[in-house]
């Protein structure tokens, strides 16, 4: 008798029908691109003159590494995005991409993001941008996902960290200015995915993912959404008064924190029925408008202060 | 053992010949712009290229 079973062994290997749009997709574009936004403002806030070319560079390496993240989560969580809508049509799930190709693609793309940025720009940023990859992949995704209903929480440093990266890009060191916007960041993340938690619910039940409104039920959601929220707006509005960012920065902040902040209280108070979801739903669309509104408004200011720095 | 498979090896349906191309022509305009960038970035630091600040 052969040791080896020859009839077990596949003849014909498998050949990949999957295109360039499978391998953009596994790089979660969306995502993509709210970090490279949220980069670009660390970068355009950074002190001093930075070439068009190295900020070019710096900020295509953080969106590979971001875009590296995205596939090496889709690696790990292959098994429960099968299981949940949103996430069913995903490269893996659909058999267009195997797991160990999504691992070679992430380990890649990691690679060269991080190497790229540290011979090019400076090692500082380039191991900031290792460790955020790192953070995402192993703290959040294989050891806090699956753990705890704490995930998003701890698990949101690695989304805030891109305009931290940029800033070591152009500076070489850090600022409390960085912080403050990872700050921002981190304190947007529970409400902005707690609101998503809520109304898809069903589907995090189903592939066993402890989220809080599975592990803790709605209600507690909808207190901790408010209580990050209060927490977030006061955090986010801070830096004018301390003098760190400029007036219209602090209105706006003002502003967007008032709606935001009268959104959580909706969702808090409406808890059954349709008008439940709503405000859950409007919830989450605004929070993205909210961050993108206070990053824009950075943005707005770096660049009105560089057109006319006399009337600034 | 007796082999199962054409004398001529695997042959590609027209499906994977197009999605294989297709992810060739990825992977060289990926080099591209990795071999563009040293290029501009090393223009741009000139000599100050070879100091890399930890």
């Amino acid at each position: 008798m052969s040791v080896v079973d020859h009839n077990a062994i596949e003849l014909s290997p498998r050949i990949s029908e999957a295109d360039v749009a499978d391998y953009i997709a596994l790089l979660k574009p969306r995502v993509m691109s709210l970090v490279i936004f949220t980069a670009l403002v660390g970068l355009a806030m950074a002190p001093g003159h930075f070439h068009p070319v190295l900020a070019f560079t710096s900020l295509l390496c953080i969106a590979v590494g971001a875009g590296a993240s995205g596939a090496l989560n889709m690696w790990y969580e292959s098994d429960i995005d099968a299981l949940m809508t949103r996430t069913a049509n995903r490269p893996i799930p659909r058999g267009r991409i195997t797991r160990p190709e999504a691992l070679t693609f992430g380990m890649t793309l990691a690679f060269f993001s991080v190497m790229t940025l540290g011979i090019l720009i400076n090692w500082f940023a380039g191991a900031l941008l290792a460790f955020t990859i790192f953070f995402y992949v192993v703290i959040y995704t294989i050891a806090l996902k699956r753990w705890t209903a704490q995930n998003i929480v701890i698990g949101g440093a690695a989304g805030a960290l891109p305009p931290v990266v940029a800033w070591a890009a152009a500076t070489g060191s850090l600022s409390v200015e960085p912080l403050l916007l990872f700050l921002i960041i981190f304190f947007w993340t529970p409400p902005h995915f707690w609101a998503l938690a809520l109304f898809r619910s069903d589907d995090y039940a189903r592939a066993g993912v402890p989220m809080l409104p599975v592990v803790a039920g709605p209600d507690a959601t909808r207190l901790q959404i408010l209580l990050y929220t209060i927490v977030l707006v006061a955090i986010a509005f801070a830096p004018w008064p301390l003098g760190y960012f400029d007036a219209v920065y602090g209105v706006t902040s003002l502003l967007l924190g008032g709606a935001m902040l009268a959104l959580a209280v909706n969702v808090y108070r409406r808890r059954e029925g349709t008008e439940a979801r709503r405000a859950t739903r409007k919830l989450f669309a605004f929070s993205i408008l909210y961050l993108f509104g206070l990053f824009a408004t950075l943005l707005l200011e770096v660049v009105a202060r560089a057109l006319a720095p006399s009337i600034w | 053992m007796e082999d199962k498979r054409e004398p001529d090896g695997i042959v590609l349906t027209e499906a994977q010949k197009k999605s294989r191309r297709e992810r060739s022509i990825a992977i060289a305009l990926a080099l591209g712009v990795l071999v563009v960038l040293f290029f501009a970035v090393t223009i741009v630091k000139g000599p100050a290229v070879l100091v890399r600040p930890m």
